[in-house]
């Protein structure tokens, strides 16, 4: 049995699987436009929380908040699920599919077996869309991936339960409800506002704008506090949370300012359009800072640029977005 | 980032089996998607991860040939696991997977706890006690 789902390719997994299945129902959102109505754009440093032995940067808000705060802005019904029950959880979802309903769902990558063997890190925030069963093999939709993928109910299992830093535990969700009518205008508006929000209000260091303001404060005292070798694995750590899976850091920034463009021409607010721009030239600047990082731990030469000229390039970009979004945080319907 | 300057570098590894979706200006000023093949400091810091991961794998197999540490180390490196997520994978507590990682304890292992563990790391039970099979497992870098 197979769902006639429409699957494409997306910059990021949760953008992808929500404008997919939004698509399934009729709605035909770019993925920008999911981003930034879903609030994506975020940033935090996390000394505390360990990915692979090594601090969580993370460049957008917890997995499935995007989807959460889509359909809530946009008035559509969801269900979501989290399972204890391996068993119970593969057969809701079947039942689900039974029923002609595409599911997503969140999984671990490491076990992923079509993924390339680059990628498989014991990552668990990934997004794919179940739509089909046939024999064994489960149909999805990654969002990564340029093709539909199978996999087996085992893989998918395994997958679904996988363990470490936030575990999916079978977590799932799909639509249950459309509205008569979607009023797009008013859920960008809140889109913007809570991202501006989020990034300039949070009182605690670890997030927001002080977020990239605490990391490269951080990185500073890096060489001297953990020795050549963990900085650079640090640094590289901090280039991979920015760039795997084609996401994160300066790509996320490049997605906002198409969402800024769009919203130029939805709303009629030409102001829009120059901080797309800003926002443009932001994303460039964090592409520069990668480009710089990878060439000081390749080389891990010392003498052109230090963890100091890093960390300034930080505090300069934080400095923009901190303009961009004050800016952003006054825009209202009117 | 204009779209002519969308990174076509060569990826790591996979030679572009996966392109990513990246969004860019086209010479208009207008925001449009394309794929880009691969990214030089994006390569760059995959790499370092994985030289990272070899070299304590490599690490971990010399102490178990020395007969230090017992083959579920050896796997448990070799999956990318730690302490706390073989924990979790095998439902045991960490000091109890702490102790199996040590001969003395490992030898001692029940049957049924030896296919567990087995079934976690993806080998079979004959394959984790033996020790042959890890110092035939020379770690290449693949690059």
């Amino acid at each position: 049995m197979k769902i006639d789902f429409q699957h494409s390719q997306a910059a990021h997994c949760e953008n992808g699987v929500t404008s997919n299945l939004l698509k399934f129902y009729g709605i035909d959102l770019s993925e920008p436009m999911i981003f930034g109505i879903g609030s994506g754009y975020f940033f935090s440093h996390m000394p505390f929380i360990k990915l692979n032995g090594m601090s969580v940067t993370s460049f957008r808000v917890l997995p499935g908040w995007i989807f959460k705060r889509v359909t809530r802005r946009l008035g559509i019904s969801v269900k979501r699920f989290k399972f204890k029950n391996r068993e119970k959880a593969m057969q809701e979802l079947d039942n689900l599919l039974e029923k002609g309903i595409p599911v997503g769902m969140l999984v671990g990558v490491y076990l992923l077996t079509y993924f390339p063997k680059e990628y498989r890190f014991h990552f668990n925030a990934h997004n794919i869309t179940v739509f089909g069963k046939e024999g064994d093999r489960y149909y999805v939709s990654d969002p990564v991936m340029e093709n539909v993928e199978t996999l087996s109910s085992e893989e998918l299992k395994k997958v679904r339960f996988a363990m470490g830093t936030y575990p999916p535990k079978g977590r799932m969700y799909y639509i249950t409800g459309m509205p008569a009518q979607v009023d797009l205008k008013p859920a960008m508006i809140k889109g913007i506002r809570k991202t501006a929000k989020d990034m300039l209000t949070i009182p605690i260091p670890m997030f927001g704008i002080d977020g990239i303001r605490f990391l490269a404060g951080k990185m500073r005292k890096w060489p001297r506090k953990l020795g050549d070798k963990t900085a650079s694995l640090n640094l590289s750590q901090v280039i991979r949370m920015l760039e795997e899976i084609g996401t994160g850091g300066a790509g996320f920034r490049f997605i906002y300012a198409a969402f800024l463009q769009e919203c130029a021409e939805v709303l009629q607010k030409p102001w829009l359009n120059d901080l797309s721009l800003e926002m443009t030239a932001i994303g460039d600047q964090w592409r520069e800072f990668a480009v710089q990082a990878a060439r000081h731990f390749k080389n891990r030469d010392k003498g052109r640029t230090s963890y100091d000229n890093l960390a300034d390039m930080l505090m300069n970009i934080a400095d923009r977005e901190e303009g961009v979004f004050k800016q952003l945080r006054k825009i209202s319907l009117g | 980032m204009k779209i002519n300057e969308v990174p076509q570098d060569e990826a790591y590894m996979i030679k572009g089996k996966i392109r990513d979706v990246c969004y860019a200006v086209d010479k208009d000023g207008h925001y449009t998607s394309a794929l880009s093949m691969g990214w030089t400091p994006k390569n760059e810091a995959l790499k370092l991860a994985w030289e990272q991961v070899y070299e304590q794998v490599e690490e971990t197999r010399q102490q178990v040939l020395a007969g230090k540490l017992s083959p579920i180390a050896f796997y448990m490196k070799q999956n990318i696991m730690d302490i706390a997520m073989l924990a979790s994978y095998t439902g045991l507590s960490k000091w109890k997977v702490r102790k199996h990682l040590k001969m003395k304890y490992f030898n001692r292992l029940k049957p049924d706890l030896l296919a567990k563990y087995a079934e976690v790391l993806n080998i079979t039970p004959a394959e984790l006690v033996n020790t042959e099979r890890i110092r035939a497992k020379a770690i290449k870098h693949e690059d």
